[in-house]
Formats: structure tokens, C-alpha cells, sequence
């Protein structure tokens, strides 16, 4: 597993005469974990699904290690880029090992069967995502939390040198959030993750994309970008922003409810 | 009765066999001895008794075993061989072919309901075999009536997802309701060509074939049903990766490497024509594509390099036995197979459709 570079180029998608997204660019330098944050709507699972090559680009480019992602077969980018999507599969009686198993068909011929390299690859992808218990259950049977590990497992699988996560947080209990991001961390590969969590975005993202209604309004390191402003500007809400003394990131506490600071006035909010 | 035996066995089986992998090789192996057993009492049963033994005599010395003195007469030879044993070949054939193309297209479509009959494939297939008959069209010779079954089934395959299809994502009940309301149309379409046709007594004879059967088959005709499962069989299990990728939904299926629209377009051309063969030969019969896959994924789990061997030789099975009721159950009058399976297929329908709903709620709950 090594890293590759991501650079999106004034990237514009849309849908039918809908604007999802507007002339973005956005570098994800190797081995960078870059967090994408924005209300919902803004743009954000648009912006990874043309990364992950399910969305074709109406204007702009993007470019894995240089090479336009669009421009490659799909089966070569899989071996490069993984992605974890929202979308769930159906009822189809799989077991954990297999479905992780999956993550391994881009390397694999038609003929090819399952190596012993494979199931070493899917020991340690269920391993890294603390599900190895779960290798011989259904997956159909998993709770929420337990199919999300068991997908960032296939991910991993993959052995991708890019990793593009939509909300992989979603579902998971805060020990597994933390599991799940800390393994990103840990990884070799660049990774572009969709994140709800503005606290778990600042912790453990290297530089953040704040989307709003398509298009990157703030970028840089989470201290530079998670301002209290921002916030107000953004999300429409009154947080307030310090640094933690015991891990040195941003922390962003929210205010409902609190009235006096017309600076910030929520009524108001005109978006970005 | 006989059939009740078949099932029991299955059933026997489910309860000791431990879940997915290891059961596979033993699912292979029952069903194998399942499907000798199957095409013996296939040839043994009828309104003339042959006794399996004889059977086996008859068939090995046919097939060169060089046998002392056989001790059965012409007649029973030829009842076994000329008339029996084709029989039950198509029957096998059809079967698995069924069964395989119905694995296939729930993967595809990504729909545990689907299946050639149930999404008016079937009856594509017949309109375009019948148009054929009616209109003495004979543009390639005696490839004409499956050539025209193939493109009925294509189009109408096509038609279906397309309609059934909104914002890429197809519901069940779209699906099926758009594959009843299709087949609805075509068999209207079909009844009138046949109601109106000069060729009264042919009509009459496609009608008897449209409710799906398998009597009156001979040898010579064997070849491509034959030749389309093989072929239908290899692509598949080619592409058993790629099905399974299906099961994880078409946008992870592409960011592992899957080109979704052109396999799946590939992959409709390749069912068209199985299904369009196979109704040509046995009209269409329905269910078997719906049965069998579900069935056997209890017993080997749902990765399609297990799926697609053991639905095979579990739908021939099954429709050897289902033959074999059919012309037994009513004797001397036959009864149309595709009746028979229609009557255990549709409660099945049902019960699939109750058990995908609950789990629907289930997991909306969890």
C-alpha cells in the first residue's frame, strides 16, 4: 500500500439542470488525511462519488497521481482508489469473509481463484476494523455499525493507495468512530473522507474542505478553518470554538439557544 | 408423490449439514446422486413400467456396454430411449438452465424476485417464437423460432429494467408489476395472432405449447438447448466475480472494478438467448428461475461460484421430477409442466416476497 495524490480541478457536476457542485478544486497531497465537511446538501457525496468514478464530471478533472481518473478503466483505478459509499447491497446470503473478500477482485484475472495472499489480506482488513469475530456471520444479519466496519474492511482489502470514505462514522458507536478514523491515521494512503463530526474532523484530518452549497468556501488545517464565524456563516449556528488542552485540536461546542451575540445572529443566515 | 420423496431428501439434508463452505462439495455431490436417481425414475415411470435396473441395462447397452442377451423387449427400448430419455434430458436442460439464468438475473437487477416468467421474458420469448409460426417466417431455416424467442426475450428484457428503473434504483414492486403488465400484453398480443391465424390446428398446437412442456421431443432437436446451457453455464461461471459485486450495489460494484452498464448489457444479451432457446424448446415455464436459487443458497451461501453449479443441478432435478408429475398425476391426460411448477412456484412467490418485506422492517427498525 503506498499514497497517491488526488487533485481535483475546478471540478462542476451536475444533475440534470441541478448545480451539485460548482468549480471546485481540491489536493490531497500523499498520505494526507483530507476531511470534507458541509451541511447537508452542500455537495460533499457528489464531490467523492466523481472521485470513485460513479459521477462523470460536466466541466474539470480528476487527477490521480496526475492521471485523469476518468480517462482509466475501471478496473485499473479500483486498484488504486477504494471507496466506502452509503449505498448499502442486498439481501443476498454473504458471509463477512466474502463480502470482504470482494475488495479483492480488482487484482484478481477471471479464473484467478482465492490465494492464500487473499485470506491473509482479508484477516487482517477484519482485524484492522476490530471485526475478525465477525468473519463467518452473515452479513445480512449485522447490526448498522457492524456492516459500516465490515465495508472499511473490503475498502482496505483493496489495498488501495487512495481511500475516498463517505460519512464512514455513520451508525458507528464512539469507540468504533474512533477505531475507524485512527486506522485512516495509521494507514500509508491518502485518504478523502466525507465527516459530519466537525470535533472528529479536527482531530483527525490534516487539512479540511468546508463545502456549502457546492462550492469549497474555507480550506486549510482544522485550527485556520474551524472559526466560530464560519460556523455562523456556514451551518447557520452559534458554536463556540476552543483549543483542547490534552490534544492540541480545535473543539467546537455548540450554543443552541443562546440569543446574545448579534454578531453571529442566526436568524439572518444567509449561507456562504 | 414421487416429487414429495425429492424434496424430502433436500430437506433431510438441510438439517445436518453445517452452514455455507464445507456444505458445498456435499450439496454437489447429493444433488449429482439426486439427478442419476431423477433421470433413472424419469425414464423407469410412466404408463408402462420400466424397472430401473432395465433401465440402466437399456442405457448402458445403447451406449456400447457390451451386454449379454438383453432381456427386455424392442418396444420397451424404444420407450426408454426414443421417447423417455430426450424427455428427461430436456427436462434436466431446461431445468438447470432455468435456474441458472434466474441466479443471474437477481444478481443483475438486483432483485430477489426476479426471473424470466415473472418479468415477461418468457412471454417476450413466446410472442417472438409464435410470430414465427403464425407468420411461416423461415429467414433462418430451423434456427427462425429460437432466433425470433431470443430477440422477443431481449427486447422485452429491456423494455422491463428500463421501465422498471427510476433514479437507478428499481423496487421490487415496480419490477414485478412491470414484468406482469408486460407479459400481460404479450400473451394478449399472442392470443390474438393465434385466435385469427388460418393455421387452426398448428394454433391449437402452440397454445398446448405456450403453457410449457416437454413431451413430443426428439434427439435431433436436443443439440441447442444443449449447447445454449453450456455456453450460458462457462460465461457465468466466468463472471461469478462480477456477480457477486452486484450483491454490494452497483456504485461499490464500480469502485471495485466493475464497469456495471456494459456488463450488465452483455450480460442481458447472454440471458436473452438462453431463455429464448429454452422456450423454444420447452415453451415457457415459470418459477424454476425463482425456486431453485433461493433454495440453494440456504444450503451454499450466496457467492456465485456456488450458487451457479449447484442451482444448476438442482434445477434439472426439479424439473425432471415436476415432468414426471406432470404426466403421471392426470394419466393418460398430461398435464402442461409449466402448470405444475406455476402451482409450487407462486406460493413460494409469495412467501419470498413476505420474508424480503420483514426484512426490510427489520432492518428499518435496527
Amino acid at each position: 500500500m503506498s499514497a497517491t495524490e488526488l487533485t481535483v480541478d475546478g471540478l462542476t457536476l451536475t444533475a440534470g439542470a441541478h448545480r451539485l457542485v460548482h468549480d471546485v478544486s481540491l489536493t490531497a497531497r500523499p498520505g494526507e488525511v483530507i476531511g470534507l465537511v458541509g451541511p447537508n446538501g452542500s455537495g460533499k457525496s457528489s464531490l467523492l462519488r466523481a472521485v470513485y468514478r460513479v459521477l462523470r464530471p460536466t466541466a474539470g478533472q480528476v487527477r490521480v497521481d496526475g492521471t485523469d481518473a476518468w480517462s482509466l478503466p475501471v478496473r485499473r483505478l479500483a486498484r488504486t482508489v477504494a471507496a466506502v459509499v452509503q449505498e448499502t447491497g442486498a439481501d443476498f446470503d454473504l458471509t463477512v469473509r466474502e463480502v470482504v473478500a470482494m475488495g479483492r477482485t480488482p487484482h484478481k484475472r477471471l479464473l484467478d481463484g482465492d490465494s492464500a495472499e487473499d485470506a491473509s489480506l482479508v484477516a487482517w482488513a477484519l482485524e484492522s476494523v476490530d471485526a475478525a469475530g465477525l468473519a463467518d456471520r452473515s452479513f445480512d444479519r449485522l447490526s448498522g455499525g457492524e456492516r459500516q466496519r465490515v465495508l472499511i474492511a473490503r475498502a482496505l482489502a483493496q489495498r488501495p493507495s487512495l481511500l475516498v470514505l463517505d460519512e464512514p462514522t455513520n451508525h458507528l458507536d464512539v469507540r468504533h468512530q474512533l477505531t475507524v478514523l485512527g486506522i485512516l491515521r495509521g494507514l500509508p494512503a491518502t485518504a478523502l473522507v466525507a465527516l459530519h463530526d466537525l470535533n472528529l474532523a479536527a482531530y483527525y484530518c490534516d487539512r479540511l474542505y468546508v463545502l456549502c452549497e457546492g462550492q469549497v468556501t474555507a480550506s486549510g488545517p482544522p485550527a485556520e478553518v474551524l472559526t466560530e464565524e464560519l460556523l455562523a456563516e456556514v451551518y447557520g449556528v452559534t458554536a463556540e470554538v476552543s483549543v483542547s488542552p490534552r490534544t492540541g485540536a480545535p473543539q467546537v461546542s455548540f450554543l443552541p439557544g443562546e440569543r446574545d451575540r448579534p454578531a453571529v445572529a442566526v436568524p439572518g443566515h444567509s449561507g456562504c | 408423490m414421487t416429487a414429495a420423496a425429492g424434496t424430502a431428501v433436500v430437506r433431510e439434508h438441510r438439517q445436518e449439514t453445517p452452514p455455507r463452505r464445507r456444505s458445498f462439495a456435499v450439496t454437489l455431490v447429493v444433488l449429482g446422486v439426486l439427478l442419476l436417481v431423477s433421470a433413472t425414475a424419469g425414464m423407469a415411470i410412466g404408463s408402462v413400467h420400466v424397472p430401473p435396473g432395465e433401465v440402466w441395462g437399456i442405457v448402458t447397452h445403447a451406449l456400447g456396454a457390451d451386454l449379454p442377451d438383453p432381456g427386455w423387449s424392442r418396444a420397451r427400448e424404444t420407450i426408454v430411449l426414443d421417447v423417455r430419455a430426450p424427455r428427461v434430458a430436456l427436462g434436466a436442460v431446461t431445468g438447470a438452465g432455468l435456474a441458472v439464468i434466474g441466479t443471474a438475473m437477481q444478481a443483475l437487477v438486483r432483485n430477489p424476485l426476479a426471473e424470466p416468467y415473472l418479468l415477461g421474458v418468457s412471454s417476450g420469448a413466446s410472442l417472438g417464437a409464435v410470430m414465427v409460426i403464425v407468420f411461416g417466417v423461415s429467414l433462418f431455416g430451423p434456427l427462425s423460432l429460437p432466433a425470433a424467442a431470443f430477440a422477443g426475450a431481449l427486447l422485452t428484457l429491456l423494455l422491463v429494467y428500463t421501465t422498471a428503473r427510476t433514479g437507478g434504483r428499481i423496487t421490487s414492486v415496480r419490477l414485478v408489476l412491470s414484468g406482469v403488465a408486460m407479459a400481460a400484453v404479450l400473451t394478449a398480443v399472442m392470443d390474438i395472432l393465434l385466435l385469427t391465424s388460418d393455421r387452426g390446428n398448428e394454433a391449437r398446437a402452440v397454445l398446448a405449447w405456450t403453457l410449457g412442456g416437454l413431451g413430443g421431443v426428439q434427439w435431433g432437436t436436443l443439440w441447442l438447448p444443449g449447447l445454449a446451457l453450456l455456453l450460458g453455464i462457462a460465461v457465468l461461471l466466468v463472471q461469478a466475480r462480477s456477480l457477486n459485486l452486484l450483491l454490494a450495489g452497483e456504485e461499490a460494484a464500480t469502485t471495485m472494478g466493475l464497469d456495471v452498464a456494459r456488463f450488465r448489457a452483455r450480460m442481458f444479451v447472454l440471458l436473452s438467448l438462453v431463455t429464448g432457446v429454452l422456450v423454444a424448446a420447452a415453451g415457457p415455464i415459470g418459477f424454476v428461475g425463482l425456486m431453485l436459487p433461493h433454495v440453494v443458497r440456504l444450503f451454499v451461501g450466496g457467492d456465485h461460484r456456488r450458487v451457479l453449479p449447484a442451482a444448476a443441478l438442482a434445477g434439472a432435478v426439479f424439473l425432471i421430477w415436476a415432468d414426471i408429475a406432470a404426466r403421471t398425476v392426470a394419466a393418460p391426460m398430461e398435464i402442461p409442466v409449466g402448470v405444475l411448477t406455476a402451482l409450487c412456484g407462486g406460493p413460494f412467490f409469495l412467501w419470498l416476497m413476505r420474508r424480503d418485506a420483514r426484512r426490510t422492517v427489520h432492518r428499518g427498525v435496527a
